[in-house]
């Protein structure tokens, strides 16, 4: 396997976050009942006519300021014809030989902290079609046309990437800039985000692509990933034993882990794409473009650039605290309150036990049950040393599940951290009186066992006496012995 | 007798309270009754709804409202959709289609206070030249019946040279207002494309059609098109450029006006067909205007042209019908795959099969650069000689057809022959001008008409030359026998 080069292009079908749908006044809200949001010309009925959505088109511009693209002056819809109950004109209509974004990149961290910079031949805008639904209906299919006309941008890259490891952090990373950018929510489970993965493989060091298969409609990274590493050894599978890869439209099956045959390319329809008559080109000039581009937001690799420089934070940790505009604007409230010298401790705060915490129970960071103010109070009695690390977990806990303020858990649970000197010694005496036989194991130079006494104080004391002192005093009364 | 008034006299009668809307109604619904099973002209009567339309607009009049086409009734083309009326495009495939909202053209006319007696009959989806493709059978030229009354839209023609109503509208693809005007003996216009709104207008060639209007007089064509025109925002091709008061345009000299004489047509015309053209330029040289020659060379180019992309564009705009949402389903289909063949295969008729098979063939992969590309080239040389011709001229005149008004059956089973039919008129489709024919003179006791073509949204322009020439003439107040 290891003298085979895995080839990968992806087409991203991102939603576009628009009200109504690209060429009716259709509302694209998710989930209404079948058929209810849906007119005339989603249907497409004798006589009606489309009407480009603008909004839509702004943000296939803001796209393609995004990624440093060319955004054509003039692109032209198509018509890609084919007959299917849930095209309702017998058509889409999508763009063709003229794109309204071509050539554009994007920069992506792999796993080994090597940055890639990704292509991104073209985006492009278009329709959905709408949905079958089989379920609940005998001998019968039923059709769904809320999702007809609901704007889409394909974004196709380069056959740029070798891994499915990159394919999904390519991936990842348009998830994060689209929504960066607002022109998409991103939600997998809802169709809004999703994928088709062209794959093939050669031997290494050969120039001339192998052939490719394309593996049709992946809604998760996960399902990128495995749907790749399956078809990947597949594909090598079958040409070791003499066998050939066709060109050909796989599905991937998730229950079972596999791609199978959709159609193969002699199957495949001949789409008659020509200009749609009903729609004039679009045509983008400079003003519209300036416009767009005073609504861009910081993108990610400008912000976790600044995070990086200016709160010294490993590209790793500014990378993972810039993938959501919500999260950079969370860890950038933090560090407000308690000063970018803390900002270390706030990055591993908030990758941390909030980052857990937010998984754990599948919540949106804009719905965290500990806000930034509050998670500000629990680190600024780290920081003045009220409490240690350790208890300010504790703290956390208690924070997410009775959304009480730091300050109120310490006081109410006396986790307040013992500093006073005195009482620690006192302590440190009773412990080293109950263990006499550590005491002298320990004398006698067993150096680890300084580990037993910090427990046993620490134990003792509920976890709350000061880390720092009772390592001071500790080496202070065990005395002689070790080299501690 | 009231059905020999024009436009502008009916109005004033019905200002001035001499006659109602709804004697006017009953008056044609009466001579309808009476001649149409002669002529066919019809898909769909509607008295009843035509009876209460103009009791509303007797209200109005009563109320003190004047407009000059309120109370005035008419006939629209079936292929205009009318909200809660059977519009069936003259296919079985929309035999039982009811349409659920008015075409712009049908609300705007309904808005002036119109009255609709029904919808007119027509060459099925407007594909052909004879009304013979229609599967509401062929209708009959009311100059002689055993003649047809061209197409497409024939039955408007018919029903307007028959007196059976005041106006009609039809629609031009390739000529089916002018060919069918000229052969009935009624003026027919073709505005520029863009000028009056496609929605809800069934397609055939989108970027081709265009509404119009069937009149017995270029003043009254005015006063129609001066309510049928103007921007409407769910038409992205429709223009949004100020609408003139075409009526006050009338008035204007001709004294200085340019004729252009295309040479193109005048090669090889039919000597007494040129001998009527010949006395229009010497009416016209009467009124003050200047004529000279001038040249399209590409022109020849024009029927081929046509040819491909009409069919090109109708391939796909009749892919809707599929027998899954409206329109003609075939009885007992096993499957998806049946559905969709027996439900078009039997809904459509052969005219309608041959253009959809025409047109997806030049648009196939591998024809598509042979066909659908070249003749989008050849489109533009010919826009490109009318363009440079206008810089000389301010309109060009021909004949509209190459001979009167042929046999019922002569031509319907040699398409090419029947295609050669339009040969003046596709030039101004191609090229998106403005076009009118009007009557003027006889060849073998059978209409013939003058074809007047201007420059984009030289409307105005185009109905004063009309004009000034009735004003000279009498031709267009001649009456087919049996209908005066």
């Amino acid at each position: 396997m290891s003298h085979w080069e895995v080839v990968i292009g992806l087409e991203i079908h991102a939603q576009l976050a628009t009200k109504s749908k690209i060429f009716s006044g259709s509302p694209t809200a998710y989930g209404a009942p079948p058929n209810t949001q849906a007119d005339l010309v989603d249907l497409g009925f004798p006589g009606v006519l489309p009407v480009l959505n603008q909004r839509a088109v702004q943000m296939a511009v803001k796209f393609g300021l995004a990624i440093d693209a060319t955004v054509a002056r003039r692109s032209v819809f198509a018509r890609k014809n084919y007959f299917y109950p849930d095209l309702p004109k017998g058509y889409q209509i999508s763009q063709y030989e003229l794109p309204i974004v071509a050539r554009g990149s994007l920069k992506v961290l792999l796993d080994d902290g090597a940055v890639k910079t990704i292509g991104i031949t073209r985006a492009h805008l278009e329709e959905d079609a709408g949905k079958s639904l089989h379920e609940g209906l005998a001998n019968a299919t039923g059709i769904d046309l809320n999702r007809a006309g609901t704007p889409l941008l394909e974004i196709v890259s380069e056959p740029d990437m070798r891994s499915a490891k990159e394919a999904v952090a390519y991936m990842k990373k348009i998830h994060t800039l689209v929504r960066y950018l607002e022109i998409c929510d991103g939600n997998m489970q809802e169709g809004s985000f999703r994928c088709d993965a062209n794959v093939s493989v050669r031997p290494k060091g050969q120039e001339k692509f192998g052939t490719r298969a394309e593996i049709k409609n992946l809604n998760s990274f996960r399902f990128v990933e495995k749907a790749i590493q399956y078809e990947v050894a597949r594909q090598v599978e079958l040409i070791e034993s003499g066998g050939k890869v066709v060109q050909e439209t796989r599905l991937y099956d998730s229950d079972k882990d596999e791609t199978r045959s959709m159609r193969s390319k002699e199957e495949a329809n001949d789409y008659r794409y020509f200009p749609d008559p009903d729609l004039l080109p679009v045509e983008i000039d400079e003003p519209f473009i300036a416009a767009v581009r005073t609504t861009l937001p910081e993108l990610p690799d400008q912000k976790a650039a600044r995070f990086a420089k200016d709160f010294a934070l490993s590209a790793y940790d500014a990378g993972v605290l810039s993938a959501s505009r919500e999260l950079g604007a969370y860890f950038e409230a933090v560090i407000t309150g308690v000063g970018a010298s803390h900002a270390k401790l706030a990055a591993n705060w908030v990758m941390g036990e909030l980052s857990s915490a937010l998984n754990r129970d599948n919540v949106d960071i804009g719905n965290s049950k500990v806000d930034p103010a509050q998670l500000t109070g629990l680190l600024r009695r780290i920081v003045d040393e009220t409490i240690s690390g350790k208890i300010a977990k504790e703290v956390f806990e208690a924070m997410w599940s009775e959304g009480k303020p730091a300050d109120a858990i310490i006081e109410a649970k006396g986790l307040r951290q013992i500093t006073d000197a005195g009482a620690i010694e006192g302590v440190i005496d009773a412990v080293i009186a109950a263990n006499p036989a550590q005491l002298a194991d320990y004398r006698s130079g067993k150096d680890k066992l300084f580990g037993f006494f910090v427990g046993q104080v620490m134990k003792a004391t509920g976890g709350k006496a000061n880390p720092a002192q009772l390592n001071e005093l500790l080496k202070t009364k065990l005395g002689g012995g070790g080299n501690a | 007798m009231l059905h020999n008034l024009f436009i502008g006299e009916l109005a004033e009668r019905l200002t001035k309270r001499q006659i109602s809307s709804v004697e006017l109604t009953r008056h044609f619904l009466s001579r309808i009754e009476r001649l149409n099973p002669g002529l066919n002209a019809f898909i769909t009567l509607t008295a009843e709804l035509a009876l209460k339309e103009a009791a509303a607009a007797d209200a109005r009049l009563a109320a003190g409202e004047t407009g000059p086409l309120l109370g005035i009734p008419l006939i629209h083309k079936d292929i205009f959709c009318t909200d809660g009326v059977r519009t069936s495009c003259g296919s079985r495939m929309l035999d039982n289609f009811v349409a659920p909202y008015d075409a712009t053209v049908v609300a705007r006319l309904k808005g002036a206070g119109t009255v609709m007696l029904g919808k007119s009959n027509m060459d099925e989806f407007a594909m052909g030249s004879s009304n013979e493709t229609s599967y509401y059978g062929p209708v009959k030229n009311p100059w002689d019946t055993t003649k047809v009354p061209g197409g497409s839209s024939g039955g408007s023609a018919a029903a307007t040279a028959a007196r059976l109503a005041p106006f009609a509208t039809g629609t031009d693809t390739g000529g089916s207002i002018r060919q069918p005007a000229a052969l009935t003996g009624v003026t027919g216009l073709k505005p520029t494309y863009g000028r009056v709104s496609r929605f809800g207008m069934i397609a055939f060639a989108s970027s081709l059609d265009q509404a119009g209007v069937f009149t017995r007089s270029a003043g009254d064509a005015a006063a129609v098109l001066q309510v049928m025109a103007g921007f409407d925002a769910r038409d992205s091709t429709c223009v949004d450029a100020p609408v003139p008061d075409y009526s006050k345009a009338l008035g204007a000299p001709l004294k200085g006006l340019k004729i252009g004489l295309l040479r193109e047509f005048f090669e090889g015309l039919e000597p007494r067909n040129a001998a009527l053209i010949e006395d229009a330029l010497t009416i016209y040289t009467g009124l003050g205007a200047e004529t000279r020659e001038v040249s399209l060379p590409h022109l020849p180019l024009s029927v081929p042209t046509y040819y491909v992309v009409a069919p090109a564009e109708c391939s796909s705009n009749l892919s809707r019908f599929d027998g899954v949402r409206f329109g003609y389903r075939c009885k007992d289909p096993k499957d998806l795959m049946d559905l969709y063949k027996r439900s078009r295969g039997e809904g459509f008729g052969a005219e309608v099969k041959r253009r959809i098979m025409t047109g997806t063939y030049v648009l196939s992969a591998g024809y598509f650069d042979a066909y659908y590309l070249k003749a989008q080239k050849a489109r533009r040389m010919i826009t490109d000689d009318f363009r440079a011709a206008f810089e000389k001229v301010d309109l060009v005149i021909g004949p509209t057809t190459p001979t009167p008004a042929f046999d019922i059956g002569a031509k319907i089973n040699d398409p090419v022959l029947m295609y050669l039919n339009d040969i003046y008129t596709i030039g101004a489709n191609l090229a998106g001008l403005p076009g009118v024919s009007i009557p003027c003179g006889f060849v073998d006791n059978l209409p013939m008409g003058l074809q007047l073509v201007g420059p984009h949204f030289a409307e105005a322009k185009l109905l004063n030359a009309a004009h000034q020439y009735q004003q000279a003439t009498d031709w267009h107040r001649h009456a087919p026998r049996g209908y005066e």
